[in-house]
Formats: structure tokens, C-alpha cells, sequence
């Protein structure tokens, strides 16, 4: 009888697939997985306790590079957290700005995770495509706001800069362009036989057991429970604009692929409706006083990241610093169902898998 | 060649034959760097990329440049790995790729072997590399090699049967194991008279059987960068990975100059009133053809799982190649031998 | 090597150059400090003499609030409920103050009961009130889209609150990190180990009163 031995393989935490510095510790019985456990904490750049020191308009820089794949949706979580608790109103024109860049943000987000998503598969063009389209967008968050990838954008009140001269129209032409590139996109990979096999009925998990881990975003909507914030518990403009949930059946990656792609075409049909109702004039800050103290008191808030659900607990004791600042992020949580999922895996079904759940480590390690 | 391989084994003709050698090693590695360049080119223009373009006019001098880094760079050997092995793996893959050479057949008159088992010479040969791949997992100590050794041990023993078995319809067609003579069955003047027709399940096969000898996308699990971080030869750096991708790029062109030769005519025009045009322009074209197709497929294709692979060699390549078998020596009993 | 040794036992022979618009600057602005400090003084005395305000009206989730705390009051214990309120300030989130000792049945009960079923936890965190410790649970029930939030408090010293893990698998990672940056420990958590901070790491960032090793960061 051969007696054979479990390996134990390291992957990363440098390693081109993930996604960041990342480890997992995997227990290999030939190729299948026998054991996975996560190790993080080499992001950790201890965000929240350097919070506590700095007062709010401080804090934004620093909520960018938590997700900086989707630094928009950051910075709105912290921002809306503190309008909530001051109870201030936000000007319309500001709320349309902010509406706007964040569904800007969320296909941009999508781009860059479909690309890298497909490059850990091992096709190599998608990669370039996606980064070219998003590479559209991140010229005109450029002219916005003077940053490719961390913005600094929002301010509690209002949005920091207004709409340059032409900027509107800019993102009004990249709308058909984007639908465009995306049906050829669906072309090009959606149909693909290798793809296929690679990706269906791989990293299954029913809805029973998505709820129970706090899985969110097309983690939690590809098993077909029908939760999307923007939606469910409304918050900027949203309730104002029709849009579509995409939902899953299987609760395998090909679904939660197919409904990232969905996402990126129900994100340019409420940007199509933002820019007609776009409001002409208008402020972009409200009437915000000069020292931004919360009242004593907590708040959770919660808002839809391209990620999943990101929220921000704030418990402040009345000062311009808050008591304690906490970040809810989607990828932390998402990623508990790893372990779940790799038992019985092999080697290749784990970089699908884990490109699956779209992580992003600066969020996972805050 | 034929009136030197004939004559008597003096030193005068070793001499002349082993010149003849060199300088066929250096078309070759000719090729490579070309092949080199021009993968990197048109894989950049299917990306909308320009690919290399700054050594030398139009990057021409890019991959010479790369070759020169990997020469100087320091030759490390991990500690704990087996040093014999470690050294021999490189020069053992390098090895076949560029024996298997002799056999093939560029024109009516250029050639340099005229073995009557030239086809048999060829897959023999070509199955020693991974022996050099195993043994080069093996000996780096390191259990991503490791992974990426046993993986590729199983992908190519897994193809190399269809791949044989596809081509034993040419054979029956052609009636001989010797390469000169089948492209000389293949001599109909018209396309149509090429095997790639006749033997369309076969050519079918041995394409994808092919690429997965090669290693290539989609079936480049061995070296699948982005989940087993370089496979195999992740330990080997400088001038012994040099050796890995140029036995690499050698396969590449004896498997293309082997497709030409075997399905696509050889040296053959594909019409009658083309023949002016020389046979050897006409063996390059099919052979750039070929080489352009495999980096096409790089581009665009995702990589296949492993188990998947297994699937399909064993599964779906093996049966339908001996279904060509059977249809073909069929076809010969009923409709050639009355 | 000598010369340094040489450069560092020099005294200065002279005070560093005075920056005139320095010292202005920082004049200016204790006397703002100052001013800022009378007039705060001056408001807070004058605030303790305004009228009382009228009482408030009753939010329109208070009934939500008070079926929780009834349900959780009947099933389990009175003091099982410490404090319940509605958190104006958080769109009138219904907030429990759960006793630690019963942390563990009302955990199972706020998931299971048929009226109750909050079924998906969002979030978990833990705060330190420098006099206690707290975790905050954020949940939420998909089917009716109610939600709760619910405190533990637990003491600074041996700070102890019964995991969740084994009713929402959410929690297994949360409580881990504040375990590890808070040092809250949560007995019946299948796998309790620093998360973020190295496995060796001694203290707990989080902390009010923690000592970070480079004191001058």
C-alpha cells in the first residue's frame, strides 16, 4: 500500500491571484482540499483606531483606502453616517453628484472584478478590455475630483467639487458606449465552453446558508433571496429611479457572475435617469456648521457597496472625533464562507471561487 | 543532404554534418526569438496593445535583449533541492525538442534525415520532455513545482495517445511512416488533396492534442501563472529557465512544421497554377499559419481544469480517434483496395 | 562613528532661532482657545435656564420595540431585558440593552421565534465605554425587513460575552476581531484567535488605555 501524506501549501500572501496580500493555508490531499483557513491581518493598517483622533472631514481620505477598488461608496457610508446623526439635509444637487459617481463607481468596480476575475481563469485579453473602459471612467472621476483612485470626493453635507464644464455630458456619452462594449463582452466570454465548464455549479451554497453567514451584494442575491439595499431600505436618491435587482438560482459562481454583469447594466440604466432629471442649478454643500459635532449618541448605517453591504457604526459622545468608528465591510464578512466552500475543492476551483466572492484585502483587513 | 548521409562515416563528413548542425541550430533559435517577439505582438494587438516596440526599431531587438538578462542573471539552486537533477532537468527538455528536428522535411530536396520511421522518431522523441518536466518539479524542492511536475506528467501522457492514434488515419492514407513520403501522398496539386480534408476528425484531434503537448493555453495548466505561480519551473531562474521556454518555443515549431507536413500539404501549392511560387515559401506560409493560430488561441481562450482535461483526452479525443481509425481503414478496405 | 559621538554631546551654544510669525500664530491661537472655552462656559450656564421642552410624541416604532422586549421579557426572564429605547438619531432603531447572562437563550430566541425571526445579523461590534465594555449586535429580519440592534455589556477587567457563532455563523469573524483588538472573550466560539493583529501580539490595539509599543507614533 502507498502511503500517501497531506500537503500543506501556503497560497500568498504574495500570489498573483489574491487579490491583494491574502493568505490561505490549504491542506492538500493530491489536488483536492481537505483544509482551508484564511489568514489576514497584513492590510491591517488599524483605521479605526486612528479615527478616533481625527475629526470627520479627516476621516474620508482615510475610508478611501479601506475599498479602494469603490472609494465613492466609502466615502458616502461615512458621510451619509454623520448627515444621519446631525440630522442634515443634503442640497438635491449635491445628492444627484453623489448618486451619480456612485453608480459610476459601481461599474467601474465590476470592470476591474469581471477583468482580474477572468485573468485568474486564464484568459488574458478580458483583462485589457475591462481596464481600457474603466480607464473612461477614471478620466472623468479625474477631472471631477483630481484622483484616479482615491477621491476624497464627498464631505458631510454635500460633495466637495461641482460638475466641471462638460463633465455631464461626458458621462451621457459613455452610457451607450459602456452597453455597447458590455453586449460584446457577453459575447466574447459569456458563451465560451471552457468558461462554462470552469465556472458552473462551482462554490454552490443555498440561501438558508448565505443569510446565515451575513453574505451581501451578488453574494447573497445569486441563491435568489431578494435584498439589495438600494432597494430594500432606500437611502440618497434611489427610491426615485427604476431599476432592477438581478437574482440567482443555483448560488454558484456562474450566477453571481452573471449577475455582476447585470449590475453593470442596471447601473447605466439609473445613471441614464439620473442625468435627465439632473437638477440645473443648486448648491453642493448644505448648510453644514463650521465644527462637525454629532450629538451623543450611535448610529448604524448601511448602504449598497459593489461589494455587498458596507456600513458604518459611529458612537459619538458629542465631540468633533467620534467614540468609536466601525466599518461594516462586505468582504470581511463574505469571505467567512470560504472555508465552507473549499472542502472537497481542488486547487484550480479555489482561485475560481475566491475570485468569486470579490474581495478587496484593504477592505477585508480595514 | 541525401548524397552526404549516404557516403561513409569519415571525419571530413562528420565534420560537414555537424557544421550543418550548427547551423540549423541557429535558424532555429532564429525562430525562437522571433516566434518570441511575434507572440508578444500579436497577443498585444488582440489586446489593443502595442507589445514591445522600444528595442531596437519596432522591438525587433526586444527579445535578444530579454535572452541577454536571462544570461546574466545569478544562477540560484534552492538549497535543499537535488542538485544532479535540478542541473540535468533543463538540458533533458532541451534535448528531444531539438532531435525531433531531423526528421522533418522542408522541400522536395531539403532535408536532413530520411528516416522510414521519421513519424514514429517524432513521438518517441517528443515524450522524453516530460520526463525533464517531472524531474525539474521534482528536484526544485518546492511544492508548487511539485504540483505543477505531476500536473503536466499527467496532461501529456494523457495527449500523447490521442495525438498518435489521430495520425495513424494519415498513415493508413499515405501508406508509410516516412515523412517525404506523406507529403508526397498529399501530391494531388489542388488544397483539397491535403489531409487536413480527408482526415478533418484526425486534423481535429491532433490540433488540440498539439497544443495541450505544448503546453499551451488553454491547456497551460503546468505553468498556470495565476494559480500555481509558474508550475514547475518556478525555481528555476536565468539561463536554466532560459532552456524551459526555448525547448518551449522548439516544440512550437516542430509541431507546426509536423502539422504542415502531415496535413497541410508540406511543400505542396494549393492550386496547379500557383506552382510557380517555390515549395519552400508555400511550407512557410502553412507553417506561419499554424504558429499565428496557436497565439491566437492564447489570446482568447480561458485555461481548461485539470480534471476537466483528463475528461477530455480520455473521454471524448481517445474515442473519437480510433473512430478515424476504424473509418478510415474502412474507407481504404471498401472504396481504394477495389 | 567619533565625529557622530562627537556632534550629539555638543550642547547647543545658542536657543534655535526664534520664528517670529510662529510664536504669533500660536498666540493667536490659545487666546481663540480661551475665548472659546468663556464663551462655552457662558452657554452652558445659560442653557441650564431654559424652559423645559415639551415632551415628545411617542416614535412609530415604539410598538416594535416594546413586542421585542415583551416577547423576550415573557420567554425568557424580566431581567433578561436591562434598557430598551428607540434611537431617534439612527431613524428610530429599536436598541435592547440585553443582561449578559441571558445573553445566550435571548440570542437563540431573537433568531427563532416565529415573530421575531432575525434571521440575518449585519453586524457586530464592540466599543469600549471606558467604565464597560459592549458588543453591539445589528440585525436585521429579511422576511418582515425589521431590525434590531442589541447591546451586552460586559465588565472592563475578564470582559466575557457568550458567542453568537453558534446561532449566526456571521459572527464567528467579527467576534474574533474584537476579541483581538478589543479583548472581549466569548466563550462557546468554536475558534477563538487573533484575526488581525500577529498570533503573538500582546495587548489589544482597540483598547482606551492600550500602549502602543512605538509611543511616539
Amino acid at each position: 500500500m502507498i502511503r500517501t501524506e497531506e500537503l500543506l501549501l501556503n497560497v500568498g500572501p504574495q500570489h498573483p491571484s489574491t487579490h491583494g496580500v491574502f493568505r490561505i493555508i490549504v491542506k492538500l490531499d493530491g489536488e483536492v482540499i481537505t483544509e482551508a483557513t484564511p489568514v489576514m491581518g497584513y492590510l491591517h493598517r488599524g483605521t479605526e483606531k486612528i479615527a478616533e483622533n481625527l475629526n470627520f472631514t479627516q476621516i474620508i481620505p482615510y475610508t478611501d483606502r479601506m475599498d479602494y477598488v469603490s472609494a465613492m461608496t466609502n466615502n458616502y457610508v461615512l458621510v451619509h453616517a454623520v448627515e444621519t446623526m446631525m440630522g442634515l439635509e443634503v442640497p438635491q444637487r449635491a445628492e444627484y453628484l453623489r448618486l451619480i459617481v456612485m453608480e459610476m463607481q459601481r461599474v467601474a468596480s465590476h470592470l476591474v472584478w469581471w477583468g482580474t476575475y477572468l485573468l485568474d481563469i486564464g484568459a488574458m485579453s478580458p483583462f485589457l478590455y475591462a481596464f481600457r473602459d474603466r480607464e473612461i471612467i477614471i478620466d472623468l472621476f479625474n477631472e471631477l475630483c483630481g484622483a484616479r483612485l482615491t477621491y476624497n470626493y464627498m464631505r458631510v453635507g454635500g460633495v466637495k467639487w461641482d460638475a466641471p464644464q462638460g463633465w455631464l455630458d461626458k458621462v451621457r456619452e459613455f452610457i451607450p458606449y459602456m452597453e455597447n462594449k458590455l453586449e460584446e463582452y457577453d459575447r466574447l466570454v459569456s458563451g465560451n465552453e471552457i468558461f462554462l465548464a470552469r465556472i458552473r455549479g462551482i462554490g454552490q451554497y443555498d440561501a438558508a446558508t448565505a443569510i446565515d453567514y451575513g453574505l451581501s451584494g451578488a453574494n447573497l442575491r445569486c441563491t435568489g433571496v431578494d435584498f439589495d439595499i438600494r432597494k430594500a431600505e432606500p437611502y440618497s436618491l434611489y427610491s426615485q429611479f427604476e431599476f432592477d435587482v438581478p437574482l440567482g438560482k443555483n448560488g454558484d459562481c456562474y450566477d453571481r457572475y452573471r449577475i455582476r454583469l447585470e449590475e453593470i447594466r442596471q447601473s447605466l440604466r439609473i445613471l441614464k435617469q439620473a442625468l435627465a432629471s439632473f437638477p440645473d442649478g443648486g448648491e453642493t454643500m448644505g448648510k453644514v456648521p463650521r465644527a462637525i459635532r454629532p450629538p451623543a449618541g450611535e448610529v448604524y448605517v448601511r448602504i449598497e457597496s459593489p461589494r455587498g453591504e458596507i456600513g458604518c457604526h459611529i458612537v459619538s459622545k458629542g465631540k468633533a472625533e467620534p467614540y468609536r468608528l466601525k466599518f461594516r465591510r462586505p468582504s470581511f464578512v463574505n469571505l467567512q464562507i470560504l472555508p465552507k466552500l473549499l472542502v472537497g475543492e481542488t486547487m484550480t476551483n479555489l482561485i475560481t471561487i475566491l475570485g468569486g466572492i470579490d474581495i478587496v484585502v484593504g477592505e477585508v483587513d480595514c | 543532404m541525401l548524397p552526404w548521409l549516404n557516403q561513409s562515416l569519415t571525419w571530413g563528413n562528420a565534420l560537414v554534418l555537424f557544421l550543418w548542425a550548427v547551423v540549423f541550430l541557429f535558424i532555429v533559435l532564429g525562430f525562437v526569438t522571433y516566434a518570441i517577439y511575434f507572440e508578444r505582438k500579436v497577443i498585444g494587438w488582440m489586446q489593443l496593445r502595442v507589445g514591445p516596440n522600444r528595442v531596437g526599431p519596432f522591438g525587433l531587438l526586444q527579445t535578444v535583449a530579454d535572452i541577454f538578462k536571462l544570461l546574466i542573471k545569478e544562477d540560484t539552486i534552492p538549497r535543499k533541492a537535488d542538485r544532479v537533477l535540478f542541473i540535468i532537468a533543463p538540458a533533458l527538455a532541451y534535448v528531444p525538442a531539438f532531435s525531433v528536428l531531423a526528421v522533418l522535411p522542408y522541400t522536395q530536396n531539403l532535408y536532413f534525415a530520411d528516416l522510414n520511421v521519421g513519424l514514429l522518431y517524432y513521438v518517441a522523441l517528443s515524450g522524453i520532455s516530460t520526463v525533464a518536466i517531472v524531474l525539474g518539479g521534482w528536484a526544485s524542492n518546492n511544492k508548487y513545482a511539485l504540483l505543477g511536475g505531476m500536473r503536466s506528467a499527467a496532461q501529456m501522457i494523457s495527449y500523447e495517445v490521442p495525438l498518435v492514434i489521430s495520425v495513424v488515419g494519415v498513415i493508413l492514407l499515405s501508406g508509410s511512416l516516412n515523412l517525404r513520403d506523406i507529403v508526397a501522398a498529399q501530391s494531388g496539386g489542388w488544397f483539397w488533396d491535403w489531409n487536413f480534408l480527408p482526415q478533418f476528425i484526425g486534423f481535429a484531434i491532433f490540433i488540440i492534442a498539439a497544443v495541450s503537448e505544448l503546453n499551451r493555453t488553454p491547456f497551460d495548466l503546468p505553468e498556470a501563472e495565476s494559480e500555481l505561480v509558474a508550475g514547475y519551473h518556478v525555481e528555476y531562474s536565468g539561463f536554466r529557465f532560459a532552456f524551459f521556454m526555448l525547448s518551449e518555443y522548439v516544440y512550437v515549431y516542430a509541431i507546426a512544421a509536423l502539422t504542415t507536413v502531415l496535413f497541410l500539404g508540406g511543400w505542396h501549392a494549393p492550386a496547379p497554377f500557383l506552382e510557380f511560387v517555390p515549395g519552400i515559401v508555400w511550407f512557410l506560409l502553412k507553417f506561419a499559419f499554424i504558429v499565428f493560430f496557436l497565439f491566437w488561441i492564447r489570446a482568447t481562450l480561458p485555461r481548461i481544469r485539470v480534471d476537466q482535461l483528463m475528461g477530455l483526452g480520455w473521454k471524448v479525443l481517445l474515442p473519437v480517434s480510433l473512430l478515424n481509425v476504424f473509418l478510415t481503414a474502412a474507407y481504404l478496405e471498401l472504396f481504394i483496395k477495389n | 562613528m567619533s565625529e557622530e559621538q562627537k556632534n550629539s554631546e555638543e550642547k547647543p551654544l545658542t536657543e534655535p532661532p526664534v520664528d517670529a510669525e510662529r510664536e504669533a500664530k500660536l498666540k493667536a491661537a490659545a487666546e481663540a482657545r480661551a475665548a472659546r472655552a468663556a464663551a462655552k462656559e457662558k452657554a452652558e450656564a445659560g442653557a441650564g435656564e431654559a424652559p423645559p421642552e415639551a415632551p415628545k410624541p411617542p416614535s412609530p416604532r415604539q410598538p416594535e420595540l416594546d413586542a421585542i422586549v415583551g416577547l423576550l421579557k415573557q420567554e425568557i426572564e424580566e431581567a433578561a431585558v436591562e434598557d430598551a429605547y428607540v434611537n431617534e438619531l439612527n431613524s428610530d432603531m429599536p436598541v435592547i440593552i440585553v443582561s449578559n447572562s441571558h445573553w445566550r437563550e435571548a440570542a437563540r430566541l431573537l433568531k427563532e421565534h416565529e415573530q421575531l425571526r432575525f434571521n440575518y445579523l449585519r453586524n457586530v461590534s464592540g466599543v469600549d465605554y471606558e467604565t464597560h465594555m459592549e458588543v453591539v449586535y445589528h440585525m436585521v429580519s429579511l422576511g418582515s425587513k425589521r431590525e434590531a440592534a442589541i447591546k451586552i455589556k460586559a465588565d472592563r477587567d475578564a470582559a466575557s460575552v457568550y458567542s453568537a457563532t453558534p446561532v449566526w455563523a456571521t459572527a464567528n469573524w467579527n467576534e474574533r476581531e474584537i476579541y483581538d483588538l478589543l479583548g472581549i472573550d466569548f466563550p462557546g466560539h468554536p475558534d477563538m484567535r487573533r484575526i488581525m493583529m500577529p498570533d503573538d501580539w500582546v495587548g489589544h490595539p482597540l483598547r482606551k488605555d492600550y500602549e502602543p509599543l512605538d509611543s511616539e507614533v
